[in-house]
């Protein structure tokens, strides 16, 4: 018992202090370094030069807060789809919620740029929880009539194609000046964050993230099986419909800002599931949150460093770090059946 | 009518406003417990779900200390009934102390901590079982019979009145079968639990049930006391078979008889004959048996396996026209074999059977021996 809540205490350290440095990091690297003194002095509200203040309050800063929160999101997000299906390679991007919520954004942007109207960050949050809920839909439908673990997750994977394809298509038709916005967002990325951004993502996701963790006691329930939670009393219907609202939720206000990012979803949760030693939606919840903060804010780094001044798409690097894990699951579940 | 305890009233079951079974009339006092048998896919998960509450209801009410469970809400059955069902658990990196845990859900807080109390009822529930030595191992990585009696820990813990439970001995071993219901009796003998289940073994449901349900596709069958419902062919019928056969009396069952006509006569009594009958029915030879009294050991093994048994009534001396026919029939088979050494006093009749048999050449001596095996 003592053994096991001294791991939950360093796990959490551990993510903590990974979160903070790779905070750190991310301010300071970049195309113009800013050291560690300068971004102390510029918070503590000394001068600095202009460049290195502008950098750091209108770009570096903005965009780090993003991917903590959107990461973080995005893991939750992951988390409560793999405890809804009771299936392990679920996620936001495999299920093709993601891709529905982009489909949606795509369309709202290009609707409503054409008629030059500016698009609100409450608009594109509305769509994207719009597109999420819709693939989510079809989703829940395949889900009635397959009960395979691997069907349902090619079912996802054929609807994130089709909104995909439906994209592209919108993209195709769009005015010129659009397309090189939309083009970098459908791809994914923390880039071009301003505050407003930052403040109204932080507060769905804070609300979102508050919600699922007064839900952690029927969640546990939830995972033993939905014969046994009914036994302990869990309301099911209701809580498998809060499930559907958050997931969706978390994972619309993800797209509406970075676009669709593949992997953090799946694969933060089982990183931090094996960190931990456990799955108790009590500790797996904030924990998860902090995971895919601190996969998010790497992957970002990376995504910005690489190539510079060149920036890759932040999908491109997750996927190089997410996709070796689906696997490692899957090998693991296999070998786990055999034994 | 009589105040019991848990009540089904014309209970209709089934999926999708289909009803399976109808009307069915369950009555049970407190600490009794009730075993559902009959054959698979009759229909005895679905009744035991709908009374747990896992399905709706198609019509009738089903009553628990006279109020209906219907009316109950999640939390508040929660403390009054827990169940084990032949779903798996899922678990994922839980040890078997917290399985056991997750019993305490309808008593914890919001955030489902546990208190000290808690931990103690959780600790009294697996020794109860004898899982307290497995406490710390993942649940997934014991044996099915080590996980269901940790199922049942966890069921105990969460001080249910009365327990569910579908076919909780499937994966037992004999060993752990025969624990598992005597720790269903302890608890029914010191917490007055009520317990209602589902068994595929008859002869432990006859003996650890204080009321059997007969379950059989459409209809609910009989409903009463284990000696009212184990009549002579009453298990025949409800499961409806049609090879072998089983004996509602010892509880023991038996492969088809071979088909023809008897070739070998087999003179035995006292439990002597049995292994020949099976050794018999083994190799496809028909066989007549004889003459044995109805109370002997191997009267219900010979009644089931023999083309034809030669049976006296038991007490009683045996009549001659039962010698003579039993002479009728050694004359139509080529061989006898005896699996007496010696005769009783009550026995001349098979004494004298076996002298003809010698005489018309049917018997060798030392074919006893052979037979034993």
């Amino acid at each position: 018992m003592t053994d096991k809540r001294a791991r939950y205490i360093v796990s959490f350290l551990f993510l903590g202090i990974c979160a903070a440095a790779l905070c750190v990091l991310n301010i300071c690297i970049g195309s113009v370094e800013i050291s560690l003194q300068d971004i102390l002095a510029s918070l503590s509200g000394r001068a600095v030069s202009r460049t290195q203040s502008r950098i750091l309050w209108d770009i570096r800063l903005p965009r780090t807060l993003a991917a903590f929160v959107l990461g973080g999101g995005l893991a939750l997000a992951g988390y409560l789809l793999q405890t809804f299906f009771h299936n392990p390679i679920a996620g936001p991007f495999v299920l093709g919620i993601s891709s529905g919520a982009k489909m949606t954004v795509a369309l709202t942007m290009v609707f409503l740029m054409g008629r030059a109207v500016r698009v609100s960050s409450a608009a594109l949050i509305g769509a994207a929880f719009l597109g999420a809920m819709i693939s989510m839909g079809f989703v829940l439908l395949m889900s009635r009539k397959v009960s395979n673990m691997a069907m349902l997750v090619v079912s996802g994977v054929m609807i994130g194609y089709i909104c995909s394809a439906i994209t592209e298509l919108v993209i195709t038709f769009a005015e010129d000046a659009d397309i090189v916005n939309l083009h970098n967002w459908s791809r994914g990325s923390f880039s071009g964050m301003t505050w407003d951004n930052v403040a109204v993502m932080t507060a769905v996701t804070a609300a979102a993230f508050t919600a699922v963790f007064l839900l952690a006691k029927p969640l546990g329930a939830y995972q033993l099986g939905e014969a046994y939670a009914r036994n302990l009393g869990v309301n099911i219907l209701l809580l498998r419909v809060l499930l559907v609202v958050f997931s969706s939720i978390l994972s619309g206000c993800i797209v509406a800002y970075a676009g669709p990012i593949s992997f953090v979803g799946l694969a933060a949760p089982h990183l931090v599931k094996s960190l931990l030693g456990t799955t108790k939606p009590l500790l797996m919840i904030p924990a998860c949150f902090l995971g895919g903060s601190v996969f998010c804010l790497f992957c970002d780094l990376l995504a910005r460093n690489l190539l510079a001044p060149a920036e890759i798409g932040i999908s491109t690097v997750t996927a190089v770090f997410g996709a070796p894990v689906v696997l490692w699951v899957m090998l693991h579940r296999n070998r786990e059946r055999i034994s | 009518m009589t105040e019991y305890y848990f009540h089904a009233e014309k209970m209709s079951v089934g999926y999708q406003m289909r009803p399976l079974i109808e009307k069915i009339e369950i009555g049970l006092q407190k600490g009794e417990i009730l075993t559902l048998i009959g054959p698979n896919g009759a229909g005895k998960t679905t009744v035991l779900k709908s009374i747990a509450g896992q399905i709706g209801l198609l019509g009738g009410t089903v009553y628990l200390d006279g109020r209906s469970i219907g009316g109950m809400s999640g939390s508040e059955l929660s403390r009054k009934m827990a169940v084990l069902l032949t779903e798996k658990l899922r678990t994922e990196l839980m040890s078997c102390e917290e399985v056991v845990s997750t019993g305490r859900y309808p008593y914890t807080g919001h955030f489902g901590l546990l208190s000290a109390g808690d931990r103690a009822a959780v600790r009294e529930a697996m020794e109860l079982v004898h899982v307290t030595d497995i406490a710390d191992r993942d649940f997934q990585r014991i044996s099915d019979g080590q996980r269901q009696r940790v199922m049942l820990a966890r069921a105990i813990c969460q001080e249910p009145e009365i327990i569910v439970l579908d076919e909780p001995t499937s994966y037992l071993d004999v060993r752990h079968k025969l624990e598992f219901l005597s720790v269903l009796q302890k608890l029914r003998r010191e917490k007055r639990l009520t317990v209602v289940m589902s068994l595929h073994e008859l002869e432990l449901a006859a003996k650890v049930s204080d009321k059997i349900l007969c379950v059989n596709g459409r209809y609910a069958g009989k409903f009463g006391k284990p000696e009212e419902i184990f009549r002579p062919g009453a298990i025949g019928e409800l499961f409806g078979i049609s090879t072998g056969s089983y004996d509602e009396e010892s509880g023991g069952m038996e492969l088809a008889a071979p088909e023809g006509q008897a070739e070998v006569f087999v003179i035995a009594g006292g439990g002597t004959g049995r292994t020949v009958y099976r050794s018999l029915q083994r190799q496809g030879i028909p066989f007549a048996a004889g003459i044995l009294f109805r109370n002997d050991l191997d009267y219900p093994v010979a009644k089931a396996l023999s083309a034809r048994c030669i049976a006296a009534e038991s007490f009683e001396p045996v009549p001659e026209a039962l010698l003579l026919e039993a002479r009728e029939q050694i004359n139509a088979c080529q061989k006898v074999i005896c699996c007496r050494e010696t005769f009783g006093t009550y026995e001349t009749a098979n004494a004298e059977l076996l002298a003809y048999a010698e005489r018309s050449g049917k018997f060798k001596r030392g074919g006893i021996r052979s037979c034993q095996k």
